[in-house]
């Protein structure tokens, strides 16, 4: 298997981003487990705003025609 | 020697018919006469030319599939076999497709194809697959020179940058399409795609023929994921299409419905941010109230509370003494006024009015007894207007 492709990596980010918000949306945290989740989902939202700015389609050929 | 009976001619005459399979797939361009349909769903006619005829028979389950019922007068393009109606000893033609001629060959057979992968369940509603919402990696299996995969991969670069394309190229036209169709799916097959587009550009419709192959359709039929169809133009629709899990009209219509436009994907995660940041202040919001609800109950019981309760005791006092001892000076300055008045009364000068004398040394000493003197040393007297200096003559004893 190749290396987890862009959109692998967004997937996963993208899932703990939501994770994320909606235990901030339940909000049972403390102040600082608040604050430090808070800070994780702006960096991963920073991250996957990255990806898809930088993302560029990679195409690969089997077998030639 | 031995001697048959019919039945046991006509027996042998259907096996070797029938059974030898050696008119089982075959096109009989014909005219109908003597159409009857029975009750029981079954049809009855001749097939003929100008030269010969046939007893044809069309089977209730094959004529529910058929679209149009011949009519008397009629050429059709019928498909079928030779079969032998032992209970006559008649040669009989069993139709099991039956179109007007005019339609022509080609799409004949491919009504027929069409007919027989309907009845097996490939066409099913209940077989079709959704579309992943974000494919990782997408097959294309399409002709690498043509327009239509620039088309796709223009598409995708615009729209969903993310994901890998794997390419497993193929012929799309002429003799050799179909079964290089199916290599290029059965390549595809062994990556680890998500989904698989499989295209061609429009063409003429007799050139999309390679997309009603039956090797093609089942091909598609097995593909392990979701496969999306975009062959020809809008009009065309080939067996192909039936097949897959999603048709889209063109090639860029299907890599359009493949790849979710990246717009949307920002939206979701500005979306999730907001949500985020609201949800954060919300919580600080709720924090600050308790703060203050603290702050309120720790300034309530602040020990400089009570503080201010003795301070205002202490206050209280010092007003009361200040007040006290105004009073006090009052009365004393009153008391002072009045001996001073006395005073004067008491003073020296009165006296001297009366014309007493002091007399004192020149240190200031007053002279009270004349043994306090002797004779000839300097006094001052004070007189009551004024002073004199005089000289000591005696002191009597």
């Amino acid at each position: 298997m190749s290396e987890p492709t862009t959109v692998e990596q967004y997937e996963q980010l993208l899932a703990e981003l939501q994770i994320i918000v909606e235990r901030l949306e339940r909000g049972e945290l403390s102040l600082a487990e608040a604050l430090h989740l808070y800070e994780r989902g702006a960096e991963l939202a920073a991250t996957c705003q990255q990806l898809l700015d930088m993302a560029e389609l990679r195409v690969r050929q089997i077998a030639d025609g | 020697m031995h001697a048959f009976t019919v039945s046991e001619l006509n027996n042998a005459l259907r096996a070797h018919l029938e059974e030898e399979g050696l008119f089982f797939d075959i096109w009989l361009l014909a005219e109908v006469v003597e159409f009857r349909r029975y009750p029981s769903g079954h049809c009855y006619f001749t097939l003929k030319d100008e030269q010969a005829s046939m007893r044809a028979v069309l089977w209730r389950s094959a004529a529910e599939r058929v679209a149009l019922l011949p009519t008397n007068g009629e050429a059709v393009l019928a498909h079928g076999r030779v079969g032998f109606y032992e209970a006559r000893g008649e040669v009989q033609f069993v139709v099991d497709q039956i179109v007007p001629a005019g339609i022509g060959l080609l799409n004949a057979q491919l009504a027929q194809l069409r007919a027989r992968l309907e009845a097996e369940g490939l066409f099913d509603e209940r077989r079709k697959r959704q579309l992943p919402v974000l494919p990782r990696r997408i097959g294309i299996v399409t002709s690498p020179q043509a327009a239509a995969l620039q088309d796709m991969l223009t598409i995708l670069r615009r729209r969903y940058p993310l994901a890998e394309v794997v390419l497993s190229p193929c012929l799309v036209q002429g003799e050799l399409a179909p079964a290089s169709i199916v290599a290029a799916l059965r390549r595809a097959y062994t990556e680890p795609l998500d989904v698989i587009i499989l295209a061609r550009g429009g063409g003429a419709s007799e050139d999309l023929a390679a997309f009603n192959d039956e090797q093609v359709v089942r091909t598609v039929a097995l593909s392990p994921v979701p496969i999306i169809t975009g062959v020809g133009h809008e009009t065309d629709t080939t067996l192909v299409d039936a097949v897959a899990d999603v048709r889209a009209p063109t090639p860029s219509a299907a890599a359009e419905l493949v790849a979710p436009a990246i717009g949307d994907l920002r939206q979701q995660i500005t979306e999730l941010r907001e949500r985020a940041e609201s949800a954060i202040l919300s919580r600080i919001d709720a924090q600050r109230a308790v703060v203050a609800q603290q702050h309120m109950l720790l300034q309530r019981n602040h020990p400089r509370r009570r503080f201010d309760t003795a301070r205002q005791t202490v206050d209280d006092l010092l007003r009361r003494a200040d007040r006290a001892l105004a009073r006090w000076i009052q009365f004393e300055q009153a008391r002072l006024q009045s001996l001073h008045a006395r005073l004067r009364t008491l003073s020296p000068q009165a006296t001297l009015a009366r014309g007493y004398a002091i007399a004192q040394r020149s240190d200031g000493t007053v002279i009270t007894d004349p043994a306090q003197v002797q004779p000839g040393e300097t006094l001052h007297l004070t007189l009551h207007a004024g002073t004199l200096r005089v000289t000591v003559e005696t002191a009597n004893e």
